[in-house]
């Protein structure tokens, strides 16, 4: 149980650095009337954030070449997507991810 | 999902994401772990700093002995995205007291503002400070047990991924994702598919021209304005 001055500058540092990005947000909207350009942006926000977190799994990046495909990701997201077609479930959604993937590391699949 | 906003509602809509939290919670444990980091640095950066990628991020800079300026540099890249989450999501409690949302706003994750964009699907687009705090206080909550859990085993267990743990946290987005594909009517199916393809493309070109992270914020914003654009065609 220890802690080296750098180390708790770090998360002293950090912390606040993502306090601010999490917190001023809020008391910016809850202060100023957003231009409706603004807020037109925003309501594209939760389907773009969402692909592009999803996209990071699916992606391997080779910088200074193309992205090529996480094959394991990709393979395990089909049966993950089925499941979320057939019952809306985010539950369902994520176990049968976790055991597709279960599976395909069995199976030494995809690297 | 039910309508329903109360605090109980919030714990119980905020349980399918705990999966992922677990998952990547002990990997980043054992992670840590294995970066000679101690039990009261691992607890301090998932009770303080409370960002999953940015604690990856900040363990292997500590371990390469970067710079503290790097360090906080980098944290505030990979957490920029939470500037336009923040925003997105404040707007649905602009009725609440200030001190309110800057509680909302303290706890705020990809995981639990995809969640409130779910559910405000399924409530006319109303959100409510007990519900939100529910989804925020478990997932907190959640994360700094299993990283600090995931610390204590890290010695133990030789591969967690074995068991598919980490591809909880890609399910759980892919679900996300697809349930606000088909329950956001404001929007529509075909203008959201169109969006969703643009950003993959974007992301793709992107990350081989620059970090994950930063790529992530490109797709993003572009997409968001050729969402813009395309709307107004319709």
């Amino acid at each position: 149980m220890s802690m080296s001055l750098t180390e708790l500058w770090a998360i002293l540092g950090c912390g606040v650095i993502t306090l601010a990005s999490r917190v001023l947000p809020f008391a910016f909207v809850k202060q100023v009337n957003m231009p409706a350009w603004l807020i037109d942006f925003l309501t594209f926000v939760p389907i773009t954030i969402m692909t592009a977190l999803c996209c990071q799994s699916l992606f391997v990046a080779n910088p200074g070449h193309l992205a090529t495909l996480n094959v394991a990701n990709c393979l395990a997201a089909i049966p993950a997507t089925i499941a979320g077609v057939l019952t809306k479930s985010l539950l369902m959604v994520v176990v049968v991810g976790i055991m597709a993937m279960a599976v395909i590391r069995y199976f030494s699949i995809g690297g | 999902m039910s309508p329903s906003l109360t605090f109980r509602t919030g714990v119980r809509d905020v349980l399918p994401t705990v999966f992922g939290y677990i998952g990547v919670g002990l990997a980043f444990g054992i992670v840590a772990h294995t970066s000679h980091l101690s039990l009261l640095v691992v607890a301090g950066m998932s009770f303080i700093v409370y960002a999953g990628s940015a604690q990856f991020i900040i363990t292997s800079m500590l371990l390469l002995h970067d710079p503290l300026s790097g360090i906080f540099i980098s944290t505030f890249l990979v957490n920029s995205r939470m500037i336009l989450m923040s925003t997105s999501l404040a707007q649905y409690f602009r009725h609440e007291s200030l001190f309110k949302n800057l509680l909302i706003g303290t706890l705020v994750t990809d995981e639990t503002f995809a969640l409130a964009m779910n559910k405000q699907n399924k409530t006319n687009g109303k959100l409510s400070f007990a519900w939100q705090s529910a989804a925020n206080l478990v997932a907190y909550l959640v994360w700094g047990v299993a990283t600090i859990v995931g610390a204590i085993l890290g010695g133990m267990i030789a591969d967690p991924t074995r068991f598919g743990f980490d591809f909880a946290l890609t399910a759980m987005f892919i679900g996300l994702v697809y349930l606000q594909l088909i329950s956001d009517r404001h929007l529509g199916l075909p203008l959201q598919l169109m969006v969703m393809i643009f950003v993959a493309i974007v992301y793709y070109f992107m990350i081989g021209l620059m970090s994950q992270n930063f790529a992530l914020l490109v797709a993003t914003v572009a997409g968001c304005l050729f969402g813009m654009e395309m709307k107004k065609c319709r």
